[in-house]
């Protein structure tokens, strides 16, 4: 008789246990903690915040976790949270001119007011992999020099200095509240802030991709880092019963602007142009390529030229980048599809046989 | 304003909010059905049904038009109670609430855009005359013809010629409540 | 017993709103795709995130659900959707297609004739009928808008130039009410002539590509084709192995290495009715 190949409650609940299992390893290990990986990978919690669109690093921990390391299964267990919770309302736009800084660099100018921070980067390691971290043993710990990791002043923008001049195009303040794509459906053509929005939730190796392609020719838009920061910033809300915004909290925030060349055009003299990366955490290769992305996608409004490049594709661009979205439709091909698959094999059993297929009607 | 001086919404958000869309849900998708809703009472002059439909679709998301005698004090602050919808002028609305005379004109609401005819708007004409003569009814949804009251055919009519554009209106009284989407056919 | 940690029917109230109002203009546009600030479900997109957000917003407490996946209601992607809304809205289920007040289907439509009484759910992977024939979604808007559908006639000519007939077996695309083109989902063309006239409720959920549209009952739904090449649905030219229909829509099973294989009905409610002799 007929067995279907057909799988069932039991073996949802088998795989699910057998899930558990192997999340756990070995029971002789001791279990992972998740404040041990909130402070102790730090920076896939952070990519895990940004392309989850949800700053809570505990969370985001336990999402890891129970992904056994899986970052997008992880924004993805962030993102179905996040989604059903409630909207309280919106906080005042972050001053990032203000933030209480842990790196900060430019590639534009030697020095600027503030100084170059390099902060806890990769950047200049040799990498050589440490096996003394293999060990049981700690790593010794350097002391941190006077003055680290104390609050410095208010960190002016680099390119403020720039903009002074004229030299680089303004950012006129823009009133207009921006549209929410987590709550209203994605409209094209997207303003520059939906373009944003979608962006920092976007996937990092797709915008890296995107990124690379410009610099190797593909939307060419002569970026240059003006200034690259990570800090902390303070949140804040309107409380309408107060009639003044007060401090809900801190966070922090990788941000990236870009100083790009531009020819001019008929009506705009030669000057530089801004591409603009914000996201959560420390996420900086995320940021940069956040940054050259958003400047190749200006090309309509700064009147350049359509290369038909596909980080100049704003549709193109924002309809993929989203990785929840592209890993699902992308695996659920693994779910059956027999029933349309049997449809193709009737279709292509009849062209072969080269019937009309009036011969083979459904009864 | 208290929660005291208010009448009440849904007891149970969820199952009655189920509930009410069903009713909705079938009067829009069969025109000339006439369904009797578990209805959450509004103060005068909103009929429970109307104030139904507020409950289950509108919220701050949502920018409603009070016309007449439904641009009332306490009607205002019930649906800033409940609803928090912004209340805007005609065109702005996504739905409108009064009865059929105080609606007027009718070509001030929003009848979408070819590329989004969805962004039309929806009227809950309250204070309905469901046994008014019944005009004659063809179109998606209905199973060769069906029957309902209409206040003004030739208006409702002349919205169907738009189609895909026009707006969508459900009527209602006491605890009744009909539909009328722009794809029905007048005769 | 539904779970109490969450809201009945999963969602919250507000998204169930907005999917609601787009509902409702779905249904008054028949076969127009409404956008709907789809929300991350917590199963993946393409599992059926946009039907489940559509079953979840239209569901009542006493509603009976029967959730089917190529027809049957054993496969492990309608079990696990099946036992999402057991947990978040305690609502009773059924394998029985008469039985059911609410459907929600992955690739087919039952065999058995639906009632008045139903609403069938469909998950829809790509709402657009002329994706693949321009992918852009600017553009697309534009021939909905304009009813400008001669792109699709001139792909099924050619397919019938080149093959003798038109090439597509599933996802076959239809008009809507004499003027929208409407992808049905990936149901095999087989089941096209059941979205025409049905009495019940037809709504098309498409979560990742935040689209819900919709076919009121008893409206006219037409498998596009040409005079002297009408729609032809069509199936494997068997019987089911079970039951011994031969009307119903068939999948074909390997049974053994050497190429043997056999016909079974695809609904496997109507097959089992069947050879009980009583559907």
């Amino acid at each position: 008789m007929y067995v279907a190949v057909k799988g069932g409650e039991r073996a949802i609940d088998a795989a699910h246990a057998w899930l558990d299992r192997s999340r756990r390893g070995p029971v002789d290990q001791p279990v992972l903690d998740t404040a041990q990986i909130r402070d102790q990978m730090g920076l896939a919690v952070t990519r895990v915040m940004a392309e989850g669109s949800l700053y809570d690093p505990d969370l985001a921990a336990l999402a890891i976790k129970q992904a056994c390391g899986d970052l997008i299964e992880a924004i993805f267990l962030i993102r179905a949270y996040r989604t059903t919770l409630p909207r309280f309302g919106a906080s005042i736009p972050i001053d990032t001119a203000a933030m209480r800084v842990k790196r900060r660099v430019s590639a534009t100018f030697k020095d600027a007011p503030g100084g170059q921070i390099l902060g806890p980067t990769f950047d200049y390691t040799h990498r050589l992999l440490d096996f003394r971290l293999m060990a049981d043993g700690e790593l010794p710990t350097e002391p941190l020099a006077e003055g680290d990791e104390t609050e410095p002043a208010a960190t002016p923008h680099v390119l403020s200095f720039l903009n002074r001049d004229g030299l680089i195009e303004d950012a006129a303040p823009d009133e207009t509240p921006p549209a929410d794509l987590t709550r209203e459906p994605m409209e094209l053509p997207a303003d520059r802030a939906l373009r944003l929005q979608a962006l920092a939730r976007g996937d990092e190796g797709f915008l890296l991709g995107l990124a690379y392609s410009t610099q190797r020719g593909y939307a060419r838009n002569h970026a240059f880092v003006g200034e690259l920061r990570i800090g902390m910033v303070a949140v804040e809300m309107d409380i309408p019963e107060l009639g003044f915004a007060i401090e809900i909290g801190e966070i922090e925030v990788t941000e990236c602007e870009t100083v790009n060349q531009f020819k001019g055009s008929r009506s705009e003299p030669a000057q530089f142009t801004r591409g603009y990366g914000l996201t959560f955490g420390q996420t900086e290769r995320k940021a940069l390529a956040m940054a050259l992305v958003d400047r190749a996608l200006r090309w309509e409004e700064l009147g350049e030229e359509d290369q038909g490049a596909p980080a100049q594709d704003q549709e193109f661009v924002l309809s993929h980048c989203d990785n929840i979205q592209a890993t699902g439709f992308l695996e659920h091909i693994k779910l059956p599809h027999y029933v349309d698959f049997q449809a193709e094999l009737e279709l292509v059993r009849r062209l072969r046989a080269g019937l009309s297929d009036h011969e083979e009607d459904a009864a | 304003m208290t929660a005291l001086h208010l009448s009440a919404g849904f007891s149970d958000t969820a199952r009655d909010g189920a509930h009410a869309f069903r009713a909705i849900l079938t009067a829009m998708a069969r025109p000339g059905t006439i369904a009797t809703l578990q209805t959450a009472p509004g103060p005068a002059p909103i009929s429970p049904a109307a104030a139904t439909v507020l409950l289950t679709l509108c919220d701050r998301t949502t920018p409603l038009h009070l016309a007449g005698a439904h641009d009332s004090p306490a009607l205002r602050n019930w649906i800033a109670f409940h609803c928090a919808s912004p209340l805007v002028a005609a065109e702005d609305a996504a739905f409108a609430l009064g009865d059929w005379a105080a609606l007027q004109p009718i070509d001030r609401f929003g009848i979408g855009t070819p590329e989004y005819p969805d962004r039309a708007a929806t009227l809950i004409v309250d204070g309905h005359d469901f046994d008014a003569a019944p005009t004659r009814l063809t179109g998606p949804g209905i199973r060769d013809t069906a029957a309902l009251a209409l206040p003004e055919p030739q208006a409702f009519a002349a919205n169907h010629a738009l189609f895909p554009l026009g707006w969508d209106a459900i009527l209602t009284s006491g605890n009744r409540l009909a539909a009328l989407p722009r794809s029905t056919e007048i005769h | 017993m539904s779970d109490q940690a969450y809201n009945f029917a999963y969602l919250d109230e507000d998204t169930k709103r907005m999917i609601r109002r787009a509902i409702l203009k779905g249904i008054a546009v028949p076969g127009y795709q409404v956008p709907f600030a789809s929300r991350e479900m917590p199963m993946p997109y393409g599992w059926g995130t946009g039907g489940v957000q559509v079953t979840a917003a239209v569901m009542t407490p006493e509603d009976v659900l029967k959730v089917i996946d190529q027809g049957a209601d054993d496969t492990t992607n309608a079990v696990s959707i099946r036992k999402f809304f057991q947990r978040t809205a305690g609502v009773a289920t059924t394998e029985r297609t008469s039985e059911a007040t609410m459907i929600q289907t992955r690739h087919r439509i039952p065999e058995t004739p639906l009632t008045s009484d139903q609403i069938l759910v469909y998950q829809v992977p790509i709402p657009e009928p002329m994706r693949f024939l321009e992918p852009r979604e600017t553009e697309t808007r534009r021939i909905h808008a304009l009813a400008d559908y001669g792109l699709m006639q001139v792909r099924l000519y050619e397919d019938i130039a080149r093959h003798g007939e038109i090439a597509t077996s599933y996802a076959y695309p239809v008009e809507v009410a004499g003027r929208y083109v409407m992808d049905p989902s990936p149901i095999p063309k087989f089941d096209n002539p059941k979205l025409d006239d049905c009495p019940a409720i037809q709504l098309f959920g498409a979560g990742r590509e935040q689209r819900i549209y919709a076919l009121p009952p008893y409206t006219h739904v037409r498998s596009l084709d040409f005079e002297d090449h009408p729609f032809r649905a069509t199936k494997a030219d068997h019987a089911c192995a079970i039951c011994g229909s031969a009307s119903s829509y068939l999948d074909e099973v390997i049974t053994d290495d050497a190429g043997g294989r056999m016909f079974v009905c695809s609904d496997t409610d109507y097959c089992a009715q069947n050879a009980k002799g009583g559907a």
